[in-house]
């Protein structure tokens, strides 16, 4: 779209100009444009007028587009930062529609007119709007009208419930481990740390910004249950952090620069755009996985997007894996991890393996193998490329109190780390209470085998019902998604008729759930279906939603 | 395809293969390295205990308030029979509150913190809930309001001397730089118009774009509040570069006496023009007046839209904890203990800073005059031996191994005139004030002897 705006509005610019006889501004650049172009064509030694009248009246153009486009108060700021390349995209809020290949030439055509409506309006217009940065604009755009922000909202206003509201929004969009084997472990373990408010004295004052090294012990034995203990993981190599956003977060703005970028398969998780891109001005490469091949990483195509984005001058810094991934839920193989391990290594760069789901392994073929473990042999100089992260909040059901980690064995990173966790603490109260939850290691073993039993349930509840409705998913053994393939039930095998199926999902099934371009999959009609949040009653209901909106496709088709 | 590729791969490793970091990684923008931390390490080293280690190196350079922490403790305990912090719900609603991860904050909370904040203010300005914006404590804050103000390489003015932690949060990894607006003891270390504009100046000259003011009100490490006028000075400076302010109201609850202090928002309150207002942005957290700093709780406020917006959403990276919220939620809103409490932290830290001061009078030390805040700033510039950092950090040195007290030098704080020293009285007991006061009195004692 961007792409032809300029030119039609070039055309009727200069048509109205060479219309137009005299008048100020903008109109009398026309005559000189005319007159010196003619004088470089007849040689009458307009040359030197020929060129810069021309940029002068592109000058121009771009001061008169910029004023008469509509006003965005928050457009007024120039481009986020000069050293990033044109691939670094302003389109890159949240899911975004948009998932040509070529974004990346769109946005080298739109980077030449910010800049300069960048000189033109200077801040010196007092009772202007004042301007902010750039990542505003990338932060706002694209935000409320994603899929992923307006089902949010939907279930927001409208939420499901089994007694008050059974015609609410069923969220099957974000993953909260709500209907889990919570109940009784928390009144069983947390009671006393709950209930009795916590004296206050001793978590008032200023602790370590990257955690009290007890609640790190806790977090180094939940990890280590997580693997069946294979990997023992050692509390002084974490650093505990406010989320894991903020986790990937930090590890970005450790392992790159500004204009540097990581590679990233697809699918992936819809929070990647903002949590490695927003603030740090690095760039994510997709990485596209087929259906074909179950959606595995290809290690050729891994190589030609890094030889590609070689090319074309950006500096890819590390290699961003999920594993359990999301939204696919598969385990990556030993074999899939040593050949990352090998890539990383002859590329001389970092891997970054979001374990964020270790304790959600659910499924009984496969095994999950932590990055941790790959490395656990190797030389220092490759273990030193290896950052684990890990969300308690996921494998707890604490969302809320927000508690994550980055493991790595790079002295520096954690270093730096630590500090930039000043910056995203995790909350002392919470700490304490964490603490009091999870040090016990039996209470932790059976959290995490009763948390499997129960996902695993659930999900083969949903996917045996998904099936009945000719729904196909990719097989599952960790996390908290269903990767659903409802290419049958598109109109057309597009990202739009991928919209307008979700469209129908959210307002005739009243369903949440996220369509496969939020997670920047290059096939349309693949969803990702949470189902977590779900207990074994909700699954016939969410399964009478969705036939019901299978037969208005079917109908339609 | 496949044979250029491995070449094209040897070519690619460096010769020792060791995988580089990023330039935030290895910088030190952090800040770290400087006095002001590393005074702390000393402490960390030998801490003084009253019983244990009389002489011990005791802490004056942490602004923490623990003076009024019994009313807080006294308020929580009594609160909390079994099972009622969560509510009669008990452990469910300790269920709800654990999955609660909106950015938009509780609500119950964020009305706590508008109606806190307010009568800190003494009802002279309001807040509206909506425009809060809740992050890990005030250091997230200012930062995320850099991030959304400024682009890298901007700028933002600060006037000196400032909070060095400054050098870190707003610089670090934003690319933003500090250009200091110069402010000397002639008048109180007050901001004047003509050091404004010499730092907007400054700025231009090195073709540096300027983004925004940030003050500290009342200042750290000046320990006063910044009058009235100055403010209106600074608004109206903004409006003509068209820039922000951004106001951090930390001390804000810390101020001796309500009616010395004037906030931004008391200003921005009678102001109707949005394109005045919405330039304006206030930072706010409960480490310093309630003595929470472990509870990590800070505030963006923004009378701009588009900022509050962008801040809710980048406070993902940030959030407070659902659960920290909910336990503070209640105590915010009763307004009767919120009332006593704030008066009395008022008094406490009064009387803690004329006991300060006093003293170092009587062992002939002048401070700035002061009426907010958690230290006092210390003139010693009569005892250097040489006028420069240098000397300035001699002395500090001298006091930190000699007189075993860790204070912090004015240099870290990017003061233009050497000599001055921040000093924290309010993170120790009465008696170790003392203990601190007698080791002064005795080293300029034996001063004048020689």
């Amino acid at each position: 779209m961007t792409r032809t705006e300029p030119n039609r509005s070039r055309s009727s610019n200069s048509d109205s100009e060479k219309n137009s006889g005299n008048g100020g501004g903008g109109r009398t650049t026309a005559m000189r444009v005319i007159v010196p172009l003619q004088g470089v064509v007849q040689g009458r030694g307009g040359l030197f007028l020929g060129s810069v009248i021309p940029c002068a009246f592109f000058y121009f153009l771009q001061f008169y587009l910029k004023r008469n486009r509509k006003n965005d108060e928050s457009d007024n700021s120039g481009e986020q930062n000069s050293s990033a390349s044109s691939s670094s995209s302003p389109n890159s809020g949240l899911p975004d529609p948009t998932r040509s290949q070529s974004a990346g030439h769109l946005t080298e055509l739109t980077g030449l007119p910010r800049s300069l409506s960048r000189i033109l309006l200077s801040p010196r217009n007092s009772g202007g709007a004042v301007s902010v940065s750039g990542r505003v604009n990338c932060v706002l755009k694209g935000g409320d009208s994603s899929p992923y922000y307006v089902g949010q909202k939907r279930v927001e206003e409208d939420p499901y419930d089994e007694l008050g509201n059974p015609d609410g929004v069923i969220q099957l969009g974000l993953s909260q481990n709500i209907k889990l084997s919570f109940d009784d472990w928390v009144l069983e373990n947390a009671k006393e740390a709950i209930s009795d408010g916590l004296s206050i004295s001793g978590i008032a004052s200023y602790e370590p910004s990257d955690g009290l090294l007890e609640l790190k012990m806790a977090v180094a034995g939940f990890m280590s249950e997580a693997t069946k203990n294979s990997v023992s993981f050692d509390p002084s190599q974490l650093v505990l952090t406010s989320g894991a956003s903020s986790a990937i977060e930090i590890l970005s703005f450790c392992l790159a620069d500004s204009g540097n970028a990581f590679l990233v398969p697809t699918p992936c998780s819809p929070g990647y755009d903002g949590d490695v891109k927003w603030r740090t001005g690095v760039d994510i490469i997709h990485v596209p996985c087929r259906s074909a091949d179950n959606f595995n990483m290809s290690m050729v195509v891994l190589d030609r997007a890094f030889y590609q984005a070689k090319k074309r001058g950006v500096r890819i810094r590390g290699i961003i894996i999920s594993n359990p991934s999301n939204p696919m839920g598969s385990l990556l193989s030993r074999e899939n991890l040593y050949a990352l391990l090998d890539f990383a290594r002859e590329r001389n760069i970092h891997i970054i393996s979001n374990e964020i789901f270790a304790g959600s392994v659910h499924g009984e073929e496969g095994e999950f193998v932590s990055m941790a473990e790959i490395v656990d042999t190797e030389e220092n100089i490759d273990r030193e490329r290896v950052h684990i992260v890990y969300d308690l909040s996921k494998d707890l059901s604490f969302p809320g109190l927000r508690s994550a980690a980055i493991y790595s064995f790079n002295e520096s990173v954690l270093s730096a780390s630590r500090k930039l966790t000043t910056l995203s603490p995790v909350s002392s109260p919470t700490q304490h209470l964490l603490i009091s939850a999870i040090s016990n290691p039996k209470n932790v073993q059976r959290l995490v085998k009763t948390n499997r039993q129960r996902l695993q349930s659930i999900y083969m509840e949903l996917v045996k019902g998904l099936k009945e409705l000719g729904i196909e998913c990719t097989k599952s053994n960790g996390g908290f998604y269903c990767w659903a393939d409802m290419r049958g039930l598109i109109s057309s095998y597009s990202e739009k008729g991928e919209i307008e199926l979700w469209n129908k999902l959210l307002n005739i099934g009243k369903i949440n759930v996220i369509p496969g371009s939020c997670c920047h999959c290059i096939e349309p009609g693949w969803f990702r279906i949470c189902f977590s949040n779900l207990s074994e009653r909700d699954v016939p209901v969410v399964m009478n939603r969705i036939r019901k909106v299978c037969q208005t496709c079917k109908s339609q088709n | 395809m496949g044979l250029p590729l491995m070449m094209e791969r040897s070519s690619n490793n460096n010769n020792n293969n060791v995988v580089e970091l990023s330039r935030v990684a290895v910088s030190d923008t952090h800040g770290e390295d400087s006095p002001y931390f590393a005074g702390w390490k000393a402490y960390d080293e030998n801490p003084y205990d009253e019983s244990h280690n009389p002489s011990g190196v005791i802490q004056m350079g942490l602004a923490e308030n623990q003076v009024s922490f019994d009313l807080l403790e006294t308020y929580l305990e009594k609160k909390n029979p079994e099972g009622s912090m969560w509510g009669s719900k008990g452990a469910p609603g300790f269920r709800e509150n654990a999955l609660f991860q909106d950015y938009h904050g509780l609500k119950t909370f964020r009305q706590a913190m508008a109606s806190f904040m307010e009568q800190i203010r003494g009802g002279k300005a309001r807040f509206d809930p909506d425009r809060i914006v809740l992050t890990a404590g005030a250091t997230a804050a200012n930062e995320l309001l850099t991030f959304i103000l400024a682009d890298p390489n901007d700028a933002l003015l600060v006037p000196t001397p400032y909070y060095p932690g400054f050098d870190r949060d707003l610089r670090w990894r934003t690319g933003v730089k500090i250009v200091p607006i110069h402010c000397d003891s002639s008048n109180h270390f007050q901001i004047t118009p003509e050091a404004l504009e010499s730092a907007y100046q400054t700025a231009r000259d090195a073709n540096i774009r300027v983004r925004g003011v940030l003050i500290t009100n009342p200042s750290n490490p000046l320990g006063a509040t910044v009058q009235k006028k100055v403010l209106e000075d600074l608004l109206d400076f903004c409006v003509r570069k068209n820039i922000h302010l951004v106001s951090d109201e930390i001390y804000s609850g810390s101020v001796f006496h309500a009616s010395e202090f004037t906030s931004v928002a008391e200003i921005v309150e009678n102001i109707d023009d949005v394109s005045v207002k919405e330039r304006v942005h206030i930072v706010y957290s409960l480490s310093k007046d309630l003595g929470l700093p472990g509870f990590r709780v800070g505030t963006i406020y923004s009378y701009n839209d588009n900022v509050v917006r962008t801040a809710r959403r980048m406070s993902s990276f940030t959030l407070v904890s659902s659960q920290t919220q909910h336990m503070l939620a209640s105590m915010l809103s009763d307004e009767e203990f919120t009332e006593k409490y704030i008066r009395i932290n008022r008094e406490r830290l009064r009387r803690r800073y004329e006991t300060i001061v006093e003293g170092l009078k009587k062992a002939g030390i002048e401070c700035l005059k002061g009426n907010a805040g958690l230290f006092c700033w210390m003139n010693l510039g009569f005892l250097l031996e040489k006028k420069t950092k240098d000397g300035e950090l001699q002395l500090w040195d001298v006091i930190l191994k000699e007189l075993k007290l860790n204070i912090s030098p004015g240099s870290s704080c990017h003061c233009s005139e050497v000599g001055w020293f921040r000093v924290c009285f309010a993170n120790m007991s009465e008696n170790t004030l003392e203990i601190a006061l007698k080791r002064i009195h005795e080293f300029m004692d034996r001063r004048r002897r020689f």
